[in-house]
Order: structure tokens, then sequence, then C-alpha cells
């Protein structure tokens, strides 16, 4: 097999207000090492959409071979072209689409529920500039049937590219687990924590602790299912500048898992801020281990009430939190990070991947729109025992977790109970539903708890 | 017309293409997501191996990797694919691991710059011009059906074989596993005599087979080693993975697990002989089966037969047994006494255990550089040995001159 040195090639900014099917003459500049001496060629757009457009480069020199074919990304930085091609998906597709097709006979996932053979037919020759596929989407699906707790989602992104080139995947399965949300669908973001009405006093007798978390994507980077090692230092640099730039309430410092001290770790633990090297089958079977713990790290401020992961499941993990229930705080203080924050990677022109259909693009499908899920540790051991508990927290459109996270039970009647959505609503709205939610909650407890009924606080769907 | 959609990178309106360029969108080489890393250097993507302790860790110098990150084999199998499960695992309490798997055959050259150094760290000095001989013929081995049953309560013969033309269990696709489990199942399916058997697909396995065959002790799971994870091996279980054994319990095939094929031979008790003939007559057997159908198991005279890890070149044969040596392996030279013996010892439940009371897996600690007959008749003579030696032991001796020579 020859071998052909592919071409980067330097395109210039005006190429991206061309239209459809419009082409231009430019310069293409090989990659440094072959040769400098610029080509003539022409750039044929065929294709546009909101994150890449698609075109041709024709190199017009005589002799020169027509057949190259690139694939642009509006989302590169250096806008240079990058050969799109996988040799392994091309050496798959020797192989049949029956013979390739995974066996989702007993898997449920959302996935599993919207890939046919159509589908997958349709998608498999696809990949993403920076060369991610559907079975790279979809590996984790394939591999982990099912989950006893909670439908998982069954496919991931590898950037912010995906989304779009494997849509069809992607938009049913965020219709279905997004409560119908169509790709025609415009998302909200609202991160004014003074929206937010009440929220100050939840009591504290019920309430432990109150948190909310988001994930942030670093644009120009893929994401940690597929980012490669140089990519990972990366992020974590950018991440390190920005957090050392907060000061205030925000000043903190940063732990790199790999250089943690014993004595770091313990506290760490001790604080609940350490996160381990995921086991979970899910995450495990999409990539998002490897290399541990290279470039993972924590990041909190010296009052241990805001703390950012770096390169765990997402680029960031963003998380307020503290004890007892003013959420209104805990939101006060996680918008005014996040846009301290925002503002820094802004400035190195690394802005956070978001557009105005998915909101916030993170890994998992589940957290696309605010990636917000905020909610409280609380104790409820009449109502969530009672039969309509389940009911009740559908029309609060809250969900229940154990305290221990997405994978565990419940114990001693302690519950985590946060916003069930993500996408479609702006997260003041989201947190509202988890305060204004909790506050019924405990009063139905409260209620239970005088051996009084609840059935005429039963709240109508929100 | 221009594109079609079963090729090409996306795909495009070939009406538009026709009208402005005739664009052939084959193209023969690229690997997208190697060549994006290419945008950072070879230093920024150079893993960090400072806490690390296996083969791999040993060998990669920035140098090397910058040397080889740019290459791939024709399926597209890359550096950092190579390494990725010795990245993730920087070292294991019992053995010193390779830390890095083959994708394919041709893994073996385009990556030559790092797996001749791990070969030859791995094998005993095993030089890039040597040669392995392969020998299955079992009329070669001397004695080895005598084997003291107080002490050698099982013995067992295990090799892995790979099928020419299909990527190996770290990179292969479903379509190409599932080709490899028709090709075995017709192969095996076509065994007669005391071969006889037949094939239990896991997936589509009865509770009642299940139970049977852990009680037979055949059954593998899926895999949870990290070691054999961060490799890949696991994706998309249980599909096309499998077990064959024959209606006598004593020949076994594991389809799809680590390698293509995994060929045990095994009964209870110290008749090693029997297990290594039936060992390479199924083995021969099976081998022309697939010949006849057109395929061969990958196979050079360098490397020998060529397998997944490394570590299982040349024979991939593991031949040993479980062995009660309650005294002999609490003595102080334990640990020389097999290293002259070339020998190697295992927990009863595998690589990655411990062993139980007193009883330990001893089998041949080399794959490469000896042929089939010569490691089991290391075997053979070396557990021999050791059960004379537990004896001694027992009526309060000395072994001080049985102690062996290096072999």
């Amino acid at each position: 097999m020859g071998h052909v040195p592919p071409l980067p090639l330097m395109v210039p900014e005006y190429s991206t207000h061309l239209s459809h099917a419009e082409s231009c003459a430019l310069e293409a500049f090989p990659r440094e090492g072959t040769t400098n001496e610029p080509m003539d060629a022409t750039l044929l757009i065929q294709k546009k959409t909101p994150m890449c457009f698609l075109g041709i480069v024709r190199l017009n020199e005589i002799g020169s071979d027509p057949k190259d074919c690139y694939l642009f990304s509006r989302t590169d930085r250096r806008k240079s072209a990058i050969m799109t091609k996988n040799c392994n998906n091309d050496y798959k597709l020797k192989f049949s689409l029956e013979e390739e097709y995974p066996d989702l006979s007993q898997h449920n996932n959302h996935m599993a529920k919207v890939l046919t053979k159509d589908i997958y037919n349709k998608l498999r020759s696809k990949q993403t500039p920076s060369g991610f596929t559907l079975d790279d989407c979809i590996q984790t699906g394939v591999d982990n049937p099912g989950h006893p707790f909670i439908m998982t989602v069954g496919c991931v992104a590898g950037d912010e590219e995906s989304y779009e080139v494997f849509k069809e995947l992607f938009d049913p399965v965020i219709s279905d687990r997004h409560g119908g949300y169509k790709p025609t669908d415009k998302h909200h973001t609202d991160l004014n924590w003074e929206n937010l009405k009440g929220g100050d006093d939840l009591d504290p007798n019920y309430v432990q602790s109150s948190r909310v978390r988001t994930g942030r994507s670093i644009k120009g980077f893929t994401l940690p299912t597929t980012n490669s090692r140089g990519e990972r230092r990366a992020v974590e640099k950018l991440s390190i500048e920005a957090l050392n730039s907060l000061d205030g309430e925000f000043k903190g410092k940063y732990y790199p898992l790999k250089d943690m001290t014993d004595k770091e770790q313990e506290q760490l633990i001790a604080d609940h801020f350490l996160f381990d090297k995921p086991v979970s089958p899910l995450l495990l079977a999409a990539g998002m281990a490897r290399d541990w713990p290279d470039a993972r790290g924590i990041w909190h401020n010296d009052n241990k009430t805001f703390l950012v992961w770096v390169n765990e499941e997402d680029h960031l993990r963003v998380i307020s939190m503290q004890k007892g229930g003013n959420m209104k705080e805990v939101f006060k203080r996680f918008c005014v990070g996040l846009q301290k924050i925002e503002d820094v990677f802004k400035k190195h022109n690394h802005g956070f991947m978001w557009n105005e259909h998915l909101g916030f693009i993170l890994t998992c499908p589940s957290n696309l729109g605010t990636g917000l899920r905020g909610g409280v540790h609380v104790k409820l051991p009449k109502l969530s025992t009672h039969a309509k508990f389940e009911e009740i927290l559908t029309r609060l459109r809250l969900q229940k977790r154990g305290t221990g996270g997405v994978d565990t039970a419940s114990v001693g009647g302690v519950f985590d109970i946060s916003n069930a959505d993500r996408l479609g609503s702006s997260e003041v709205q989201q947190v509202q539903l988890v305060v204004d939610g909790v506050k019924l909650m405990i009063e139905m407890e409260k209620k239970l708890e005088k051996g009084e009924s609840i059935d005429d606080m039963i709240p109508a769907q929100k | 017309m221009a594109l079609s959609s079963q090729h090409g990178c996306l795909s495009m309106n070939p009406r538009l293409l026709e009208n402005q360029c005739k664009v052939d969108a084959i193209m023969p080489f690229g690997n997208t997501h190697n060549q994006l890393k290419m945008n950072y250097t070879a230093e920024q993507e150079y893993p960090d191996l400072s806490k690390h302790n296996n083969h791999m860790a040993k060998v990669l110098t920035p140098e090397m990797y910058a040397n080889l990150r740019d290459k791939q084999t024709p399926s597209g199998f890359t550096l950092d694919d190579v390494i990725q499960t010795g990245v993730d695992n920087p070292g294991h309490p019992f053995i010193m691991t390779v830390g890095c798997v083959a994708g394919d055959e041709e893994t073996y050259e385009v990556f030559k710059d790092l797996l001749d150094p791990v070969i030859e760290d791995r094998h005993g000095g095993y030089k890039p011009t040597d040669k392995h001989k392969t020998d299955l013929n079992p009329d070669n081995l001397q004695g080895g059906d005598d084997l003291d049953p107080n002490y050698v309560l099982s013995s067992r013969v295990r090799t892995g074989r790979s099928i020419r033309g299909f990527c190996l269990p770290p990179h292969c696709s479903r379509g190409e596993r599932r080709g490899i489990e028709g090709l075995s199942v017709e192969a095996l399916g076509a065994l007669d005599g005391d071969l006889k058997g037949k094939y239990y697909a896991l997936k589509d396995m009865t509770e009642e087979e299940q139970q049977q065959l852990i009680d037979d002790h055949f059954l593998f799971d899926k895999p949870v080693s990290p070691l054999l994870l961060a490799s890949g091996m696991a994706r998309d279980w249980p599909d096309a993975r499998g077990i064959w054994h024959n209606d006598n319990k004593t020949f076994l095939v594991w389809v799809n697990e680590e390698d293509h094929l995994r060929v045990i031979s095994m009964q209870k008790g110290g008749n090693m002989k029997e297990v290594f003939n039936r060992f390479c007559t199924g083995l021969t057997k099976i081998e022309e089966l697939f010949k006849e159908k057109g395929h061969e198991f990958m196979w050079n005279e360098h490397l020998g037969y060529v397998l997944t890890c490394p570590s299982n070149l040349g024979t991939g044969l593991r031949g040993g047994v479980h062995v009660k040596l309650p005294n002999v392996s609490k003595h102080e030279k334990f640990g020389e006494i097999l290293k002259r013996l070339r020998l190697q010892k295992r927990g009863t439940g595998g690589v990655d255990t411990a062993a139980v009371g007193g009883v330990f897996d001893i089998s041949n600690a080399d794959r490469l550089g000896f042929s089939e007959v010569e490691l089991v008749q290391m075997v053979v003579d070396g557990v021999k040995l050791l059960v004379d030696m537990e004896k001694c032991l027992e009526a309060g001796q000395s072994i001080d001159d049985l102690m062996p020579e290096q072999k």
C-alpha cells in the first residue's frame, strides 16, 4: 500500500463564507517538511452544516492526481484540512452490513432502540474530521446491554462534529432521552442566578447538602472518548491557567492525580472530592479511562465549595456544593464561577462547545443542553416508601439516586434528588424545579411523619 | 459515478461532483485519528511511563515513539493501539507484563523497532535473526506417562492459533470475529473419533449448559483483567465467542477469547504423554481442516505461530500440571530450582492468581526459541524432579544433591 503523505492545507478565512456549491481558487500549502511550494488548487464547497463544511480540494497542477478529498471542520482553529480517511473503518467496509451489524437482541439502551440496520448501513462509512466512526460511537452500548437502575444512552460523542455527522443516530436518541426534543428545537441557556426564586431556605433538618454540577467541553479538542494524550494535556494546561486566575471566594489550587501525595489524597477523599479511575463498564468501554491518570486532576477553592474535575468524563466538570439547604447560594456561586472560567478560556480562543440547538456539547448525549444536575441529599424515609413516590418524582420532573452517585442505591432513607431534564429547559428552570420540588417533598415527609395523608398535595405534571 | 457510499469519507452529492471533478474517493492511505495526533509533538504525545514496569515501558524511548507514531498496519493499527494496554497498566504484582499487543500479523513487522527488543527481553535474548523450530510430533516426547498421581492432580497443554487474513482480537471487527467463528465451527464440526464434539456459542448458551461448563472448568468468562480490557479484547462480548469440546471432555477449543483459537488438551492425573499426544493430533487435524477451506494459521520461520500477545509467540504453548508441593514450595531455593528447570509457577486459578493449599500450577516458562516437544519435555522432566524433591522433604531429607543444572 503506497504511502502518500497527507497535505494539511491552509484554507483562507473567506472560504467559510462561501455558499453551498461555490468554488474558489486558493493556494494550498503542503505540510511542512515535504515542500514549501504552494500549489494552485480549487476548493469546491459541497455541503455546509453548523459545525463543518465538506469540500473537495483539487490540485490544479498539471499531472497531479485529482483524487484528493478533504473535510473541513469549522471548529478547527487553524482551518487546516485533514485527510478524512480512516483505514480501519474502510477495512471493515469489506464486510457486509449483516456481518458487521451488532447483535442488539439482549439490549436495552437508547442506542439499541434506535439503531436499525438501515441507519447502521447509512452511517458505517462515515467519520468525523478527527476520525471518529459509528462503531466508536456505539461501542459502549454494544458492550453494555443494559443497566438495572437506569436506561442508559449507549452511545457517546468523540468530538463536536459527532452530533452532526451521526445525526441519524443521535437525533432520535436525543429525542427519546430528552422528552421528544426535535432536531429543529432551540435550547435556551440561562446562567443568571438572580432569576432563581427562593431556594435559600430548604429545611436543613431534612436537606443535608446541596450541589449543582455541569460539564463543559473545550472547543478545538476531541472529547475524552477519543482524545490523545497530547490533547488531554493541552486541555489540562489551559484549565490550570484559567482556574489559577480565579480570585476572591474562588481562589484555589490544582491537584494533578498523578502527582498527588498520600496526605493530599486522604484529604480529598475525606472531603468527598476525589474522583477515581472509572470502574463503571459504561465509561471503560467508551475509552474514557485511557492513559489514566495522565492529565487528570482536581481543582478546588480554599473554601471547598467550588470544585472542578479535569479530564474525567468530560473536559471539565464544574461543581458547586455545600452542606445544608441553601441552593440559591450554591447556584449563585456556580453561575458566577462558570462565567469567570469561560471568560479566561475565551481569551485563548478556546471557548466552550455550544450551539443553539444542543446547548452545551458534552461527551454523553444525556448531558446535552445544560449538562446540569442540581440536587440535594435529603432524608425522605417515609415518602420514599409511599406508593406514589415515583409518580410524584415524575410529575416534579425530578429523579432519585443513591447517595453514592448514579450507579448506586439509597442508604438509610437518604436520597439524592435532582432534576431529570438537561435539554430543552434552562439552568435556572431546572434548578427552580429542584428547589420547588424538594420543598414540596419535605412538606409531604412532615405530613407522613404526623400520620397524615398527602393525597391533596400530589402535584400536577410540570 | 464518481462516488459510492460504500467508500470514501462522507457521502456527497454525486451529481455535483460529476460536474466538477471526477473524484475517486477510495483513498489508499491515511488514518485520520492518527493524523490528528500529528498536530501535537512527539513529546506532547509520549506517554508518561515513569511509574511503569512492563516490557513495553522498558523499551519505548521518546525517540522510538517519535519514529513509529505516524506508522500503521494495512488494517489501520497504530503505535498507540499497540501500547495502550501497557500505558493503562503500569505493572503487575506477580508477573512482569508485556504491555503491548498485536492487532494483526503485520504489527510485528511495522512496529519491529518496538517489538523486537520486547521479544528479546521477554524471550531470553531471542534475536531478530533467530529462527524458531516447530515440532508437533508427539512421538518425540520421552516418558511423561508416569508422573505420580498422588502429587500431580491434572495435566494440561494449551496453545493459541491465529487465522491468517483476519485481524486479531484487540482490533478485529464484529464481521471478522464472526467470520472466524464461522470457519472454526465448520472445521471443528468435521473432527471425529475421540475428537468428535460440540460447539457452545456463549450468547446462545442455556443456563444448564452454562452450569455444566462451569462444573467442568471449561467456561471462559468475559475478561475482567484490566490487561485484556485495556487492549480492546472484550469488545462486543459475547458476540461470536464460544467453546467447543469433545464428548470425552479432554479436548477443548476457545473461540475468540484472547486469541482467535485457544486449543487445550487436558485430563486428570499425570499422563502428560497422552495429553500431549491428543494435543498434537488434534491441532494437526484442525490445521488440515482449515487448509482445506483455504485458510492457514499465521506462522513464520522467525516468530513461529503469531499470536496477539508477544509473550505467546513461537509455540504459544503452556504445558503444565497442578501439583502438590507444600514442602518444596516453602524451600528457600524453590524460585531458583524453577528457574534452572525453565519452569514457572502460578496459582491454580490461572495467570493472575496465587497458590492455594500448596497446590501449584507448574508449567514451561519459555514459548519462543524452543519447540513444542522440547518445552513439554522440560515440564515432564522438571515436575518429575520436583515430585522427587517433595518426597525427600517429606521424609525429612535434604534436597541439596538433587539441585539441577541450569537448562
